[in-house]
């Protein structure tokens, strides 16, 4: 199966027609010692009947359990519409909206977005989407390099951990000066980051809620970082908290990144994700990815276009704002379906995933989990457990996923767990958990 | 049409929340509490027909034919979308540990060694999240590999006829972009990268087929002359689709890849993504791969770490798994032999579309082409320009070629009709561009109002650079 439709007769009359005798005339522009004798080594062909089979088996030998993990990766109920309309192939079955006159459905969907993110953020301008929310962080990163021409960067530690893998080896590829700082308590040290600021600095990144699920003092940061002329970058892991806590916005923030997948995406073993990227005004030309504006056609109605593309690839080539241009189209417009659908229903969702973390975090206490932390959290937060891992490991046999070491990533957080919950756990799910400790 | 934010009323609700846990105390400070969030008030069925509406002033493959060069806009088979859909993939969490992930976990390992076979490269990382990422990461293992070797090269060269993302990625990673120009008939001019290559180049990006649709004859002699200099060999292998099955990109000399899933493994576009770009390397450059790996022992698979050469980590988790999915069930229905069909048929579509428009375009290079070929508005009459002709295309129901692109071609306009389209779709088409030609003779002034009977007429792309309106502001 290739799902070609030619029928042997519509072959040779097309052979014909070109003017050659076998379809292995057109390959002989290939040298012919590189041409391949027999058929790959791959699998047999397989009827639909046989891939359907084949991957529901696959599907199953993954475990399904209740699941308190988030750690950058946030389930959420997608209501039905979310993808009832998202399936419709006009959408998934496009490209790039290079043609606007036959692409409004997707670019009035990215406006949407970017207008959307503007107000969740509490910045200016956001970009069309970026692959995940790493690689959002990586490159508001090197928009903040090109923007003041600085070349050391600052790091929270309590950034999530893959997060700072990835800017590591971005950093690493782009020569770039970047320096980790220490939190305590759970959250940054703002003297700590004064120390480390100096006039090389080009922009310091911290994370709210942090990966240990604290709510960082952004106002304070951001005094300290703009003192020293750098820009202060937040990084958002999971977006419904913007619904219930102050935005990076309006709390100091240049540029925030980050992922905004929990938004109407499921977490899909970790990809697609959807990157988001949105700035203060003063980047629009710096900024890496699609933009779509607002113009008119030739009758005067309104319509949408991409714009701004001098800063991209295709045209500026090595000088460009960046390499993007597949970015994630689909995730985004499931996002701003979901965020129309919620609409404020977002906060009382936020208020809800709050309140039942609250709850866990109560129940796990009275079941002998220690507090680690003070600050306020979302719907994530850090318990300590002698012997978490073992637990851990328990538990998950009788269908429970408690938490995310932390351990793993931090030498102080020896027998921590990051714990998650949201509306995808039933309240009969959080007693079935406490049953099973 | 509008936008979701005209229908907008207060006191309209789309979905509730659950009303759960009301007695639990919330511990947010009032001070950090968000007040006068704008958000979209409408009701379900408002907000369905709103999208509804988007997407019928859309055009995907579905809707009909999509020739955009050098995108390979095949047919999406549906199955793809349901196995990617299950459950058990995708609510499956990240960080859910290896036992739990062993069905994922699988997948990946063998559509990565599916790559490999179609490739002939040693080793694949599915990190990469679009075609772009792929080469991205594929820049670093080539900086990285030298940075091991202590050699300081600066220089990677790149033809006329590439992507723009090779160079804007390599720039990313602190080389230097050389452009190696091309001979009339669409080879690498060989004689001018005799010249270039030296002992500061790193390496060569080549698509492959090239931007013309063209195989570079040379390729044996690219890669020989490279080697001989310690440089690397680097394909673009966004234009697989012509080759697969006929022959491997390892064979002909080059040593690293990256594939877009997107488009040779029929996994839908989605209006811009997510895409995936699998990096592929020969044996020498596996150890810089990004981590994690996915390693297997036995029938148990586990997500490998512990690379000290790696260039570290690319992505939040492993890349996009659920469009890994899509090509994973997109080549097991096709089999080795579906694999050569698509291919075979790709060229042969090619070639049909090029020698029945040759008569009436513009052939500026006139050879047998792989999956996509390139005409000029060169000698069209009354001031016609490619854009006029892309824009008349959208009036008949298709969607347009890619044009302008690449540079090296006055006014190109790239087509790529690849294997899924039908005998009489590609008829249809040839009469609709020889209608087109015709009217540019006898009536330029509609093909230059074009498009009429689209959702809009013509965009002003120059007015809104002009003055940038990014969100929607009351």
């Amino acid at each position: 199966m290739s799902f070609v439709s030619h029928t042997e007769e519509d072959r040779s009359r097309m052979l014909g027609a070109i003017g050659v005798k076998s379809v292995e005339d057109l390959f002989t522009d290939i040298p012919e010692n590189l041409r391949l004798k027999d058929d790959l080594a791959l699998p047999a062909a397989l009827s639909e009947r046989e891939a359907d089979l084949l991957l529901k088996e696959a599907a199953a030998s993954n475990g399904l359990s209740a699941s308190f993990l988030g750690a950058g990766a946030y389930r959420h109920y997608i209501p039905a519409a979310v993808d009832q309309l998202t399936i419709r192939s006009e959408f998934y079955t496009a490209y790039t909206p290079y043609q606007p006159e036959v692409s409004q459905g997707t670019l009035t969907a990215i406006f949407e977005f970017q207008t959307m993110l503007c107000r969740l953020t509490g910045m200016e301008v956001s970009n069309a989407s970026m692959y995940d929310g790493a690689t959002s962080l990586a490159e508001a990163v090197l928009m903040s390099v090109r923007s003041n021409n600085r070349g050391r960067v600052l790091m929270s530690e309590s950034v999530n951990p893959h997060y700072r893998d990835v800017l590591k080896t971005y950093a690493w590829a782009n020569g770039l000066n970047l320096k980790e700082f220490p939190s305590e308590g759970g959250c940054c040290r703002a003297e700590a980051l004064e120390c480390e600021l100096d006039a090389d600095t080009s922009a310091v990144v911290v994370q709210s809620p942090n990966f240990f699920g604290c709510i960082e003092d952004l106002q304070k940061i951001a005094g300290v970082v703009h003192s020293g002329k750098a820009y202060l970058i937040v990084v958002v892991n999971e977006p419904l908290s913007l619904a219930m806590i102050k935005s990076p916005g309006e709390l100091g923030a240049d540029i925030v990144c980050g992922e905004a997948g929990s938004l109407g995406n499921p977490v899909g073993f970790g990809g697609p994700m959807l990157g988001m990227l949105a700035a203060r005004g003063e980047f629009v030309r710096r900024m890496p990815g699609r933009l779509v504006g607002k113009t008119t056609d030739a009758d005067g109605r309104e319509a949408y276009v991409l714009t701004l593309q001098t800063r991209e690839q295709h045209i500026r080539r090595e000088r460009a704002t960046s390499n993007i241009c597949t970015n994630q189209g689909l995730c985004a417009l499931r996002s701003v379906i979901y965020l129309s659908l919620l609409g404020s229903g977002l906060s009382d969702l936020a208020r809800l995933n709050h309140r039942m973390a609250v709850h866990l975090r109560d129940r796990l206490l009275a079941k002998g989990f220690r507090r680690v932390h003070e600050g306020a959290f979302f719907n994530e937060f850090t318990l300590r457990y002698k012997g978490s891992r073992a637990l851990a490991e328990d538990l998950r046999k009788k269908g429970f996923l408690l938490g995310v070491d932390l351990g793993a990533h931090y030498r102080d957080y020896e027998d921590c767990l990051l714990i998650c919950t949201t509306e995808m756990n039933s309240p009969e799910e959080i007693n079935a958990l406490i049953e099973a400790l | 049409m509008g936008v979701i934010f005209q229908k907008s009323k207060k006191g309209r609700r789309g979905v509730t929340v659950p009303g759960w846990f009301k007695d639990v105390k919330e511990e947010i400070p009032s001070a950090m509490m968000r007040t006068g969030l704008e958000t979209v008030e409408a009701g379900e069925v408002d907000v369905v027909r709103h999208y509804t509406a988007l997407s019928q002033m859309n055009f995907g493959v579905d809707s009909g034919m999509y020739p955009l060069g050098s995108c390979t806009m095949k047919y999406n088979p549906k199955i793809n979308e349901k196995t990617a859909s299950l459950e058990g993939f995708a609510n499956l969490h990240p960080l859910a540990g290896e036992e739990m992930s062993q069905g994922a976990l699988r997948v990946m390992h063998e559509l990565a060694g599916y790559l490999c076979v179609i490739s002939g490269m040693d080793a694949f990382s599915l990190a990469p999240a679009a075609g772009a990422h792929g080469e991205l990461a594929g820049v670093m293992v080539i900086k990285k590999y030298f940075q091991e070797r202590k050699e300081d090269r600066k220089v990677i060269l790149i033809p006329d006829t590439a992507h723009g993302t090779n160079p804007a990625s390599v720039a990313m990673c602190g080389f230097e972009v050389k452009e190696v120009p091309s001979t009339k008939e669409g080879d690498v001019d060989m004689e001018a990268l005799a010249q270039m290559v030296d002992g500061s180049t790193a390496a060569m990006m080549l698509t492959s087929p090239n931007t013309l649709g063209l195989f570079d004859r040379n390729i044996h002699k690219i890669a020989d002359l490279l080697h001989a200099k310690g440089a690397l060999f680097y394909c673009d292998g966004a234009n697989l689709n012509a080759v697969m099955g006929k022959a491997r990109v390892k064979d002909m000399g080059f040593d690293l890849m990256h594939i877009n899933l997107h488009k040779t493994f029929s996994t839908p576009h989605g209006g811009g993504g997510p895409g995936s770009g699998p990096l592929g390397v020969a044996q020498k450059l596996e150890k810089f791969l990004p981590v994690p790996v996915i390693a297997r022992r036995g029938e148990t698979f586990s997500l490998d770490y512990d690379r000290p050469d790696s260039i570290g980590r690319i992505h939040s988790f492993y890349g996009n798994f659920l469009v890994f999915l899509k090509a994973y069930t997109y080549i097991r229905m096709l089999g080795p032999e579906g694999v050569r069909e698509a291919g075979e048929n790709a060229v042969l579509n090619a070639n049909y579309l090029l020698a029945r428009l040759k008569e009436h375009y513009n052939l500026p290079i006139d050879r047998i082409c792989k999956h996509e070929f390139v005409l000029s508005d060169q000698d069209m009459p009354h001031g016609v320009t490619t854009n006029d002709i892309a824009k008349r295309i959208l009036d008949y129901g298709y969607h347009a070629p890619t044009v302008y692109f690449p540079l090296l071609v006055h006014g190109a306009i790239m087509i790529e009709p690849t294997e899924t389209e039908s005998l009489e779709t590609l008829d249809a088409f040839v009469e609709t561009m020889i209608r087109i030609r015709k009217e540019a003779e006898s009536d330029p002034e509609l093909v230059k109002g074009a498009p009429q009977t689209t959702p809009v007429k013509r965009v002003d792309a120059v007015g809104a650079a002009r003055k940038p309106v990014l969100k929607w502001e009351e």
